[in-house]
């Protein structure tokens, strides 16, 4: 009973533990956001515009509902860092010249600010610091509007403006080679020609607003100041992100510890009938005495509830240690000042009250049938166990099994439910062990896709501003550049019936080499020669489809209005956009052959001098080397991968243990005797070992490929469930998952076997011989 | 009342009496909790072949004790117990295991068969395991039970349960058949037997030699 009574513990702990850990670093995490953003007032509305005079600020701040504004200068810059050749990026962002920003306030960690007047002096983001070890007063170089110019950092800060530090466009955070600074706006202004104006706003919203009014007005009064569309913290990047991943730690703290605990109660209803029959006696003995069937019942919940107490204890511990880990898991990408750590009482007692209920709920009839036993039938033995000829015994296959073989096949029918509750609780690890792996094999996938099938250039260049073809010829000639290829991107809103969305528009060259489009089966499709093509889930969120005429407000320029047939929708899995012949996006913009970069191939031994040429083109925005990119994603989030693979094997394994165990030991107590007759019979200690073990071999293996469908099942709902127009999960699981899953199943299967048949080998011979059973 | 036969199956005519079992100074102590029990003090006897022995004496004198020692089942504290020259008291628990498989058949007193297993099967699960067993069918058809065969232990009587233990026992055609209260009817049993062994307290208080012995048709069951 210890032992049983210690799987139970380990499948409720596993339970506890996950719902603790998902649901107190969701907590945590929203507490600490909530502090950080109010503590350092983090902006209610954003918007960036091409430039508008300073003056503007004073009828922003009169639209209703608006309560503070703040105008800033925003620019982007490559960076020049010895000691590292890549390309690195920065968006710069302007700091009042006190010091003191209104909105979006920076906690310093490190340093001091900016001091007024200097106007090379940044501070730095932390995660971009810790990157390159920098400290306050180490310098590196930055193209700043084309001049080159050595900054020294007064400073190191985080910002609830950049909690997730991410360049637009990339599928995850580089921190060496994407940074945020902050710099005095004076600076910015002059080397910008911004004095006087500005080029992007934040401000806060009165308690009683309405964002969706207020964005309305903002556009209507950026437009001719080219503004990009005002948008609220919903889609502001860091907070979207933070949001989603809110999303998805609700979504695990529902479904995880719901397969622990409906195990949990299976297993204790397992455990208390067996206890229930092997003390019928002592039952009858007690209410022989005049014990009620109440006190009888209570003896059997009291004992139930000491058992998931001792789990809920201990899930709180293993929660609150896994969430911590978790929690600082999540702070190499989310970057807080502190984390706030919190286990609240009311999820603890959430956790309690769930598993109790569970509990209970699962042992109830046999509590009941307990209870409610006439002493006198309760006394005499359990009437023998009824058998028959199985199935397939009676299919004619009988000959071909041996006696001990049946013995397995007609225990396992006997109680079809049982077994087959067996069984999907250990298709329920195996099902975990799947979704702990899928994350890695779906965003393996996701890379391989984007980057081995769509995106096949080393390194896509961004122009300043849109420029001419003989931007591009520049670039060709470069030495090293092998092949070079033209892409234009134009921010636009998409509109269709009362859907919009805003996003880009992707012009690329006719003949494209380097970029593909891929349909749902994944195959290259051409890229046709009039008309759009979207990313299917943009399809869906516009509700259009091939052959619809689609509403495009180019939110550039002259910021015209066109309407573009759809012509196809294609496979994307991070990101929403639409892709046109270039040439076509030309003419729908009516601006002759304007390009927003180029993607290169080149030659690896030329990459230092590329780099370096790259660094000193003013025309050069900014350069993304895919590889880069690659790398640095799984370098951040191999340790995610390696905690979630490395929570779900603790928790497949103590599912598998606990059910298996408790099988194991229900049926070596069940059925001690006749092994023992056996073993006096002569059969040898492996022979019993085959006919109590071969039957739990068999459930186990039973159980693994219904565990891949239920795994597959939960994945599936997983990808569902966790899809948004940042990026969509495929259902993907590789060969090595299943065999993974598998193998720690059969082998905490294996290690439950080999503690029962300990007990086996120990099996006392002479008692069975004495008692009749 | 106790009883236990010892009875050895080839050579029931054959002039020199080979020993099969040999007890000699047999002692058995239980400990249990802070007592000690002697359930077998200084035990010696010879069993021959063809013999059959049966065992009298009160509850606790130590006939089962004996009876489990000579089948492999349990340990001696002192003393040996050899099978045809083979210290059993010394043997490995594979060599007992072995012993018990291709040697020894039992017929236990609350039957202890298979309950997922039918009458057949039950027999067959020794036949299957043993060296040059009979039939199962035929045992059963020995047994009286020929028609019986696919019947599970819940489906048949006490009695019939009794005889598939019986035909269980003897299926494997071993060289010794041990039976620990194989029947109701001791006294009249007695009579069939060679010997008659008097256990009390731990020690032999008499062995009777049956000058004549009945036949089993002799007998009223």
């Amino acid at each position: 009973m210890k032992g049983q009574a210690f799987a139970i513990v380990l499948v409720i702990i596993s339970g506890v533990a996950t719902f603790v850990m998902f649901l107190s670093t969701m907590n945590s995490l929203n507490l600490t956001r909530t502090r950080f953003y109010q503590d350092y007032r983090f902006a209610d509305v954003f918007a960036s515009l091409k430039r508008a005079p300073e003056g503007l600020k004073y009828r922003i701040s009169e639209i209703p509902g608006v309560d503070k504004v703040e105008t800033r200068v925003v620019a982007d810059v490559k960076l020049d860092i010895k000691g590292f050749h890549e390309p690195v990026t920065a968006k710069l962002i302007s700091l009042p010249d006190d010091g003191r920003p209104l909105l979006n306030m920076l906690y310093l960690r490190k340093g001091r600010m900016v001091e007024t007047g200097k106007d090379n002096e940044v501070i730095i983001s932390e995660a971009f610091a810790e990157a390159h070890g920098f400290s306050p007063h180490d310098t590196f170089g930055a193209v700043i509007n084309g001049r080159w110019k050595t900054l020294v950092i007064a400073g190191i800060a985080l910002s609830p403006e950049h909690v997730l530090q991410v360049r637009p466009g990339a599928i995850s955070p580089d921190y060496k080679r994407y940074g945020i600074l902050w710099m005095n706006r004076s600076a910015l202004e002059a080397a910008y020609n911004m004095k006087g104006a500005f080029n992007d706003l934040a401000l806060t919203l009165s308690a009683d607003a309405k964002i969706g009014d207020v964005l309305v007005h903002m556009d209507n009064l950026l437009e001719r100041y080219g503004g990009l569309g005002a948008y609220g913290r919903k889609d502001q990047m860091s907070h979207r992100y933070l949001t989603e991943e809110f999303r998805q730690l609700q979504r695990m703290a529902e479904m995880f510890p719901a397969i622990f605990i409906s195990v949990a109660a299976f297993l204790l209803n397992v455990v208390i009938n067996r206890i229930v029959s092997t003390q019928r006696d002592q039952i009858a003995i007690l209410k022989a005495f005049g014990y009620s069937n109440l006190n009888v019942g209570l003896h059997y919940v009291k004992l139930v509830i000491l058992i998931v107490l001792l789990g809920v204890g201990g899930g709180l511990v293993v929660g609150a240690w896994l969430g911590n880990g978790l929690g600082n898991i999540y702070m190499e990408f989310y970057r807080f000042p502190f984390l706030m750590y919190e286990l609240r009482p009311s999820v603890a007692a959430a956790a309690a009250f769930i598993s109790i209920g569970a509990a209970l709920a699962g042992t109830v009839y046999a509590v009941w049938k307990a209870a409610v036993f006439p002493p006198a039938e309760a006394m005499r033995p359990e009437p023998p166990a009824q058998y028959r000829a199985t199935i397939i015994e009676r299919m004619g296959l009988q000959r071909f099994f041996s006696q001990p073989s049946r013995m397995i096949i007609r225990n396992i029918e006997r109680r079809p439910i049982k077994s087959l509750l067996s069984i999907i609780g250990i298709a329920l690890a195996c099902a975990i062990m799947m979704a702990g792996r899928f994350s890695k094999d779906a965003i393996d996938f996701m890379v391989d896709v984007q980057f081995g099938l769509s995106h096949k250039e080393d390194m896509a260049v961004t122009f300043v501003e849109p420029a001419s073809m003989k931007a591009v010829h520049e670039m060709k000639d470069l030495k090293g550049v092998q092949y070079a290829e033209i892409f234009r991107t134009v921010p636009v809103r998409f509109k269709f019936q009362h859907r919009s969305y805003r996003t880009t528009i992707q012009g690329i060259e006719p003949d494209s080499r380097l970029h593909f489009l891929l349909d749902t089966h994944l195959k290259p499709i051409h890229i046709p020669s009039s008309g759009i093509v979207l990313t299917d889930y943009l399809g869906n969120i516009l509700g259009i489809k091939p052959g619809d005429m689609l509403t495009v407000e180019v939110m550039e320029g002259s910021r015209p209005v066109r309407q573009v047939p759809v012509v196809a929708l294609v496979k994307e899995y991070i990101g929403l956009s639409g892709y046109m012949n270039l040439t076509a996006l030309n003419r729908l913009l009516r601006e002759g052959d304007a390009v927003s970069g180029a993607y290169l191939t080149v030659d690896a031994l030329f990459l230092p001098e590329i780099y370096r040429t790259l660094i000193e083109l003013p025309r050069v925005a900014g350069t993304v080397v895919i590889k880069d990119e690659v790398k640095n994603f799984y370098d951040t989030h191999a340790e995610a991968f390696l905690f979630f693979v490395f929570v779900a094997t603790l928790l497949a394994g103590s599912i598998a243990f606990g059910v298996v165990y408790n099988s194991a030991r229900i049926a070596l107590s069940e059925r001690s005797r006749e092994l023992a007759s056996l073993r006096v019979l002569g059969y040898t200690r492996a022979e019993i070992s085959y006919i109590l073990l071969g039957e739990l071999a068999l459930l186990s293996l039973a159980a693994i490929p219904v565990g891949f469908l239920i795994g597959r099942g939960l994945c599936a709902y997983m990808s569902k469930a966790l899809e948004s127009d940042l990026y969509r999960v495929p259902l993907i699981l590789e060969s090595a998952t299943y065999s993974l899953s598998a193998t720690v199943v059969l082998a905490s299967a294996f290690v439950s076997g080999v503690i029962i048949s300990y007990r086996l080998y120990h099996l006392d011979l002479v008692a069975v011989l004495k008692t009749k059973e | 009342m106790d009883n236990t036969m010892f009875n050895e199956e080839t050579g029931i005519s054959s002039k020199i009496r080979e020993v099969v079992f040999q007890v000699k100074s047999l002692t058995k102590v239980y400990t249990m909790g802070e007592v000690k029990v002697h359930a077998l003090r200084g035990v010696d006897l010879e069993l021959y072949q063809g013999e059959l022995v049966v065992m009298l004496g009160p509850s606790g004198s130590g006939k089962s004790t004996l009876l489990n020692i000579m089948g492999g089942l349990d340990t001696a504290t002192d003393g040996h117990v050899t099978y045809f020259g083979k210290d059993l008291t010394r043997a490995a628990e594979k060599e007992l295991t072995e012993y018990r498989r291709y040697h020894v058949g039992f017929v236990f007193q609350f039957y202890n068969l298979i309950p997922s297993l039918t009458a057949l099967e039950n027999v067959t699960a020794v036949t299957e395991i043993a060296d040059k067993p009979m039939r199962p069918e035929d045992a059963l058809s020995i047994v009286g039970l020929a028609e019986r065969l696919n019947h599970f232990p819940s489906q048949l009587s006490g009695g019939e349960q009794q005889r598939v233990a019986i035909a269980r026992g003897i299926s494997k055609n071993p060289s010794v058949l041990l039976c620990d209260e194989p029947t109701g009817a001791l006294d009249s049993a007695t009579g069939m037997a060679d010997r008659v062994v008097h256990l009390s307290n731990g020690h032999i208080s008499e062995i009777i030699k049956n000058a004549v012995k009945k036949s089993p048709r002799e007998i009223h069951w």
